[in-house]
């Protein structure tokens, strides 16, 4: 066992943690409030390189490795989880039925633009399938050489920048998780369009919306993988995604560990500060010992993907569990500040809004437990 | 970084299984029943090297490492709690103080047959009136000639009654407090020692768990264990690698009673389906095996960091609060998964539920614990 990272990924995250501290976190409450992620943050993250994390040098990315991506994800998340989920979604679900089942002409032709800031989005959920993803409507109907798209999605992260849409579809009449497959839809193709924007509680300056597909042509070679193995696609490519969230919710709770002890070494009650006090002593003990276990958990789902070996039950463990400590930490948080943590002067009740979608999307903690729980009672 | 385990460590880990599987856990449940102190095994631990396991060849000792150690130890405890914790109090706090601040002589005389198992050890710290205030030591060593006078009385000592050789903790000068206390070897056959009283306990009832009292103890110059004035420090320092061991044991009973509730889930049937199929189970399962997870990464890492020689307190705190709060977790939860059936004796679930217990309390309360973790969090 070697728990210590090596040289490369240090320098990796202390690079993106001293980004993210200057470029990043200054307009964190500003784009909470807005609403809005400014175009030039996204053209600085573009510029350093951040929509290339996971793409293959050969394609004009990083090709980081799992655990040097999770260490980036935590240091966006703590300056800004809407910035996080964007670099993420991209980043994983968006990267991978492409780089894992595209053909290689489709590689040549989108990984390159997506490794250089052309943004992916990710549209399986739908206003009747959220967590039975197999339950979704939209129609993918053979045309000739192309398939015609029909329905609409949900939730959709990077809706409105996108440049390319990976969009689950099903063969019209047809109900079963074969039927389903995976296209890559580019931004324009007529019948696209966005439905709305979501207004949220928090990841406020992410770009949420439901799309309208109004009979979208897209040619049979956009679609990823074989007939009928879209769900599939999109159940590994989530797997990965979930070691992302769980990361992004370790990033999130570490940002209300160290405000909640900034702020308890300062604030004075009953003539001492509140950190000389035994109650407020427990609960940062806590704070800090779920989230050193959420690390870990995480770390080692990452090593296995690295690994090449299998990760489902892992990553879902570290979302499932890192998510749910980021949950408790943000509430111990804004009780240590007390009032100040209800009012907006103070950065934890938007960690506390923030870390709140972590346990709902990519797969909900209670989704979570049935995915681990099938796969401990098949052990041995 | 990297999770995998050497080859040394994989086979001392299957060495401790399969021995834990044939001598310890057929007779586990009568040890409990008869409170009765496992000598045979105890014996047999020693053959194996298992009682002096990080201690160096030269002084009869396994030379493993600690991760040997801790792998062990999960597998010992996972038959039996008792046999666990006396194996973790012989090495742990035992072994590693006199080999860490004994000199050349002490350890050839004293660490070389306990490490050997040829005599067994016990750690005197804990007195009626000092549990977690340790250093509010009332028992008194007192210069006489060239050696000492030990005189008090020492509570819930762990193989008290069948110890050959004692670390004893005393106070030589009050008013230096903590400062003033020394620690010092006494053997059992020292005129003056007694034991007067075995303690009736909830759980872990086969270890020996004992009121010790010294009157008029002498003790030699040379068996002063370190620098006088030292003693306090020796005996923090020797919890901190305790409380990975006591992590490893609530880690050994987690896994017992997490494998037998999944075993039982699968053959048990309600409503006509085995109770495996209900979401309620499934939950339960996937909560328990998540926690053992994060407990288990905690503690590996913490025994990690010993061997590395760097600083691990708070990380050992870490891992002895998640690992013992885990352990009261899964156990109670393996129980509710058995019914009425996990309050009986006829299953071994009560036991653990028994057995978990203790280690939420000694080597340093769950209280305790967050007290040393926040007070090094806010350090840093």
């Amino acid at each position: 066992m070697d728990f210590d990272f090596t040289e490369n990924q240090l320098m990796f995250r202390d690079m993106v943690r001293d980004f993210a501290r200057r470029e990043i976190a200054p307009l964190a409450h500003e784009m909470d409030v807005a609403g809005e992620m400014p175009d030039a943050l996204v053209a600085r993250l573009r510029e350093g390189g951040f929509f290339g994390l996971s793409f293959p040098e050969r394609y004009g990315g990083l090709g980081v490795d799992t655990v040097t991506y999770a260490l980036v994800v935590e240091e966006l998340a703590k300056a800004s989880a809407g910035v996080s989920i964007m670099i993420t979604v991209h980043n994983s679900v968006g990267f991978y039925p492409l780089a894992m089942f595209g053909s290689e002409e489709a590689k040549q032709a989108y990984l390159p633009r997506m490794a250089a800031g052309e943004i992916a989005a990710f549209c399986i959920s739908e206003p009747g399938a959220g967590s039975d993803a197999a339950g979704l409507r939209t129609t993918a109907r053979r045309d000739g050489g192309h398939y015609v798209l029909s329905g609409s999605k949900l939730w959709v992260t990077n809706g409105s920048r996108a440049s390319f849409y990976v969009i689950l579809a099903r063969t019209p009449g047809t109900t079963d998780h074969r039927s389903i497959h995976v296209f890559l839809v580019e931004r324009g193709t007529p019948g696209l369009s966005v439905a709305k924007k979501e207004d949220k509680m928090g990841l406020r300056c992410s770009d949420t919306v439901a799309l309208d597909l109004d009979e979208v042509r897209v040619p049979a070679k956009q679609r990823l993988g074989a007939e009928g193995q879209g769900f599939k696609i999109a159940m590994t490519a989530l797997d990965g995604g979930r070691i992302g969230v769980a990361f992004q919710g370790l990033g999130i709770g570490q940002a209300c560990l160290e405000e909640a002890i900034r702020y308890a070494k300062v604030r004075e009650q009953f003539g001492e500060p509140l950190a000389a006090q035994p109650v407020i002593q427990e609960k940062l003990a806590d704070m800090a010992t779920e989230l050193e276990a959420a690390r870990l958990l995480g770390y080692r789902a990452a090593w296995l993907k690295d690994q090449g070996r299998p990760f489902t039950k892992e990553a879902a463990m570290a979302k499932v569990y890192a998510t749910e400590a980021a949950g408790r930490v943000a509430d111990a948080a804004i009780q240590i500040h007390g009032g100040y943590g209800y009012v907006k002067e103070y950065p934890v009740e938007r960690y506390y809004r923030d870390v709140r979608v972590t346990r709902i999307y990519e797969g909900t903690s209670e989704i979570q437990r049935l995915v681990i729980a099938r796969r401990l009672l098949a052990e041995s | 970084m990297h999770f995998e385990l050497t080859e040394q460590q994989r086979m001392i880990r299957d060495a401790a299984a399969d021995f834990a599987a044939r001598e310890i856990a057929p007779v586990a449940a009568e040890l409990d029943r008869e409170e009765r102190f496992p000598a045979e095994i105890v014996q047999k631990m020693a053959a194996l090297g298992f009682l002096g396991m990080n201690v160096p060849e030269e002084f009869g000792g396994a030379g493993l490492d600690s991760l040997c150690y801790i792998l062990a130890m999960e597998e010992i405890s996972k038959a039996c709690a008792s046999c666990g914790v006396i194996m973790s109090v012989n090495n742990s706090l035992v072994c590693w103080p006199l080999e860490t601040y004994g000199n050349e002589e002490q350890k050839r005389k004293f660490l070389t047959p306990l490490a050997r198992g040829e005599k067994l050890g016990a750690y005197c710290l804990s007195e009626p009136g000092a549990g977690t205030d340790a250093a509010n030591q009332q028992t008194r060593a007192a210069r006489d000639g060239d050696g000492w006078v030990i005189n008090g009385m020492k509570n819930f000592i762990t193989n008290g009654a069948h110890a050959d050789v004692l670390i004893v903790f005393a106070m030589v000068e009050p008013e230096k407090k903590h400062k003033g206390i020394s620690a010092f070897i006494v053997e059992t056959d020292a005129p003056g020692f007694a034991v007067i009283r075995e303690e009736k306990k909830m759980g872990i009832r086969a270890s020996d768990t004992a009121q010790l009292s010294f009157d008029n103890v002498r003790v030699p110059a040379d068996q002063l264990l370190g620098q006088e004035g030292q003693g306090f420090k020796i005996a923090m320092s020797t919890l901190d690698g305790g409380r990975i061991g006591i992590a490893a044991q609530a880690l050994g009973t987690s896994q017992a009673a997490y494998e037998a509730a999944r075993d039982y889930a699968r053959q048990r049937e309600q409503f006509g389906r085995k109770i495996m199929e209900f979401q309620a189970i499934q939950w339960k399962i996937a909560d328990m095996a998540m926690r053992i997870h994060a407990a288990r990464l905690l503690t590996h890492r913490a025994a990690w960091l010993k061997d590395q020689g760097v600083r691990y307190s708070k990380e050992a705190s870490m891992a002895k609060l998640f690992a013992s709060e885990t352990s009261h977790f899964v156990t109670n939860e393996a129980v509710q998964i058995f019914g009425g059936n996990g309050y009986s004796k006829e299953y071994p679930v009560e036991r653990f539920f028994r057995d978990a217990k203790i280690t939420e309390i000694y080597e340093g309360t769950s209280e305790a614990q967050r007290l040393v973790i926040s007070s090094l969090e806010f350090r840093e």
